[in-house]
């Protein structure tokens, strides 16, 4: 799990006969990422050859911004998987978030960022009632949380009808603070005559910020801990419930993140989107390495599986086929994805 | 029925006395005492619902005891989590759920009680210490980065042991570490009791075969149906009577008995029904001639009833 990104090593002293034949390769081929990888270059390639729209910069450029926001919740719910959950509410707590934001700053005619940080608040809430329930009862929290979604789906559309009487939000454009919103949340810049949305950079700050707790702090040890087995975490003194809580308000604080950007992009908020998305954040988490039982992930996989899905959602597009097949490529990916990653496994683990 | 009677000025690590558990209006364990010292093996025997698993949990702190005392180097105590247990220097190893199988073993040798440097881990001093303890406690293993579910059972159990024994464990209590295992890895299993026990260790072992608990324990505690059948040194006891009392012998015959007439139709059942034939002659043979003798292949037929 942690093998490849050591800080340090020392100069191996007295190197066991035993380990002398693991060759760099086997080690590599142990790692998650291994089968997204290929399989990302393997898309690239052929998207490459079929569509020349997509070899322009600028088509890169919307891939990676379509990765990124699908690519940003999946980092925490890739971080919930090795947890050893499920959020199916992560979609919806999207939208969610958007909604109270903008319903909040434009009913109240207060400051953009009193609904920012009322909906960060209502995330990590909904993140927390997620989790609580899941460790507090034991129930699975793929059943938890598909109550919790219904439950959202149903209060988006109620409470946005309620408040403006329509579908979808109110214009938050000249909201008091909208443009500091913007500029966080949803500003793009040029590099070398390309647009690049900002939205790719806190996407990548959030992939190293997960990656290194994961692997270097006594957190990612516990996260990974928990999937793998909570029973025997718990025996040791790891503090299970606080662990799998955290990760499911993690989920919320992305989700919040990824919402806040909805919002800044749009000015306005549709309140029945985001139905759907929480597959496509497990699906990056899964065709990423991640276990779908937990104790086992990556987050750079996660990052891997979301450009996948991104290369081939606009692949499609650039290529010119009929985009009324994305799903069944989405879905021959994913089995495709966990054909290869079970048969790397094991590879791996007879190679032992 | 001897009770120990302890002349030792020093409180026992530790100290149940008369200690019960009712959950509701069921009675899991009544009256049991026991107690353990520094460089002591105590074995607690018991077949399957005996209430040996009642008893590691209140002293492990998963549950808490509702009759009688729980001491801790002389001092009344009542544990509300595991993590209280282990701060008092009282650490339970598990059967089957002493490690995270997919984890290094290194992370899981510091899980929970992982060094940090800053805020993140200091994983070269981990990966060292990790293997330098294994090495001490006899386990030369070929990477510590190798996911511990890849050791055997008995490298587990032994893995988790050392792990304990590193983070200053006073007292272990050990749950059933042989019963999964089989003859060679119990033998290194109970070597790694020895050594426990030699490192100044108290050693609660708890067990169902009294081939595995005659040769390393000090006291010997028997458990049958929540209640204590008796308690007694090593000095009081034979080999044999804490075979027949742990086993049985009238109970053992029955179902021999009633084995072998349903054999007549049944090869499979014939087979297990002999196998009962030699255990139970082993009994009525006493148990002097085997006293101190390697924990032997007897475990292979162990009393569990089998399916017609």
């Amino acid at each position: 799990m942690s093998q490849t990104v050591d800080v340090g090593t020392p100069p191996a002293p007295a190197q066991d006969e035993r380990v002398a034949q693991k060759s760099t390769l086997g080690r590599l081929l142990a790692r998650p990422e291994i089968g997204a990888l290929a399989g990302a270059i393997v898309i690239f390639l052929i998207f490459f050859i079929v569509a020349p729209p997509f070899r322009e910069p600028s088509s890169l450029a919307t891939v990676l911004y379509v990765s990124s926001t699908y690519g940003i919740p999946a980092v925490a719910v890739a971080l919930l998987m090795i947890g050893g959950e499920f959020d199916l509410s992560a979609g919806v707590a999207v939208t969610a978030s958007a909604l109270v934001a903008a319903m909040l700053s434009y009913q109240l005619s207060a400051n953009m960022w009193v609904g920012i940080v009322v909906a960060l608040v209502a995330a990590l809430a909904i993140g927390f009632i997620n989790g609580y329930l899941v460790v507090k009862t034991g129930i699975p929290s793929f059943l938890v949380t598909l109550g919790t979604f219904f439950m959202l789906r149903g209060l988006n559309l109620a409470v946005t009808k309620i408040v403006t009487g329509n579908v979808a939000t109110n214009d938050v454009s000249d909201i008091a603070g909208f443009e500091l919103g913007r500029k966080v949340f949803a500003s793009t810049f040029t590099v070398g005559g390309v647009g690049i949305r900002i939205t790719l950079l806190w996407w990548i700050l959030f992939v190293l910020i997960a990656t290194w707790v994961l692997l270097r702090t006594h957190i990612g040890n516990w996260i990974f801990a928990v999937g793998g087995s909570a029973p025997s975490s718990r025996a040791v003194g790891v503090p299970v419930n606080k662990v799998k809580i955290g990760l499911f308000m993690t989920v919320g604080f992305l989700a919040w993140f990824t919402g806040m950007h909805i919002l800044f992009a749009f000015n306005t908020v549709q309140s029945g989107i985001g139905i759907g998305n929480e597959f496509i954040y497990i699906v990056a988490a899964v065709v990423g390495g991640c276990l779908l039982t937990g104790g086992y992930g990556s987050v750079i996989g996660a990052a891997i599986g979301a450009l996948i899905f991104g290369m081939t959602n606009q692949g499609i597009v650039y290529a010119g086929w009929n985009p009324d097949w994305f799903f069944f490529f989405l879905g021959a990916l994913l089995l495709g994805a966990i054909l290869f990653n079970n048969f790397i496994r094991q590879r791996a683990e007879a190679s032992r | 029925m001897t009770a120990t009677a302890d002349t030792r000025t020093a409180a026992p690590l530790v100290r149940l006395t008369d200690a019960g558990k009712n959950y509701g209006n069921i009675i899991a364990l009544q009256g049991v005492t026991l107690e353990v010292g520094g460089s002591e093996v105590t074995c607690v025997l018991g077949d399957n619902g005996a209430g040996k698993s009642t008893l590691i949990k209140i002293i492990a702190g998963l549950h808490q005891h509702t009759h009688g005392s729980y001491e801790v180097e002389g001092e009344d105590v009542r544990f509300d989590s595991p993590r209280e247990a282990l701060d008092r220097g009282i650490a339970t190893v598990y059967q089957d759920l002493a490690v995270v199988p997919l984890m290094p073993v290194w992370r899981n040798f510091f899980l929970g009680n992982e060094v940090r440097k800053g805020p993140a881990m200091d994983i070269a001093a981990m990966r060292k210490t990790a293997k330098q303890e294994l090495l001490d406690m006899g386990i030369d293993l070929r990477d510590v980065d190798q996911p511990i579910g890849t050791l055997s059972g008995g490298e587990r159990q032994c893995v988790a042991i050392a792990r304990a024994v590193h983070f200053g464990a006073k007292v272990l209590i050990l749950d059933e570490p042989t019963a999964a295992l089989g003859v060679k890895q119990s033998g290194v299993v109970l070597r790694y009791i020895i050594q426990a026990k030699e490192r100044g260790l108290g050693v609660v072992f708890i067990t169902h075969n009294p081939h595995h608990a005659y040769p390393v324990g000090d006291r010997f505690l028997i458990l049958k149906r929540g209640r204590s059948l008796g308690y007694w040194k090593k000095s009081d006891i034979t080999m044999g009577e804490l075979t027949g009392l742990m086993a049985g012998g009238t109970e053992l015959e029955e179902l021999h008995h009633e084995l072998e007439a349903a054999g007549a139709e049944d090869t499979g059942l014939r087979d297990v029904a002999r196998a009962f034939e030699h255990e139970v002659a082993e009994l009525h043979v006493g148990g002097s001639s085997r006293q101190g003798t390697p924990p032997s292949d007897s475990t292979g037929t162990r009393q569990e009833p089998p399916q017609p």
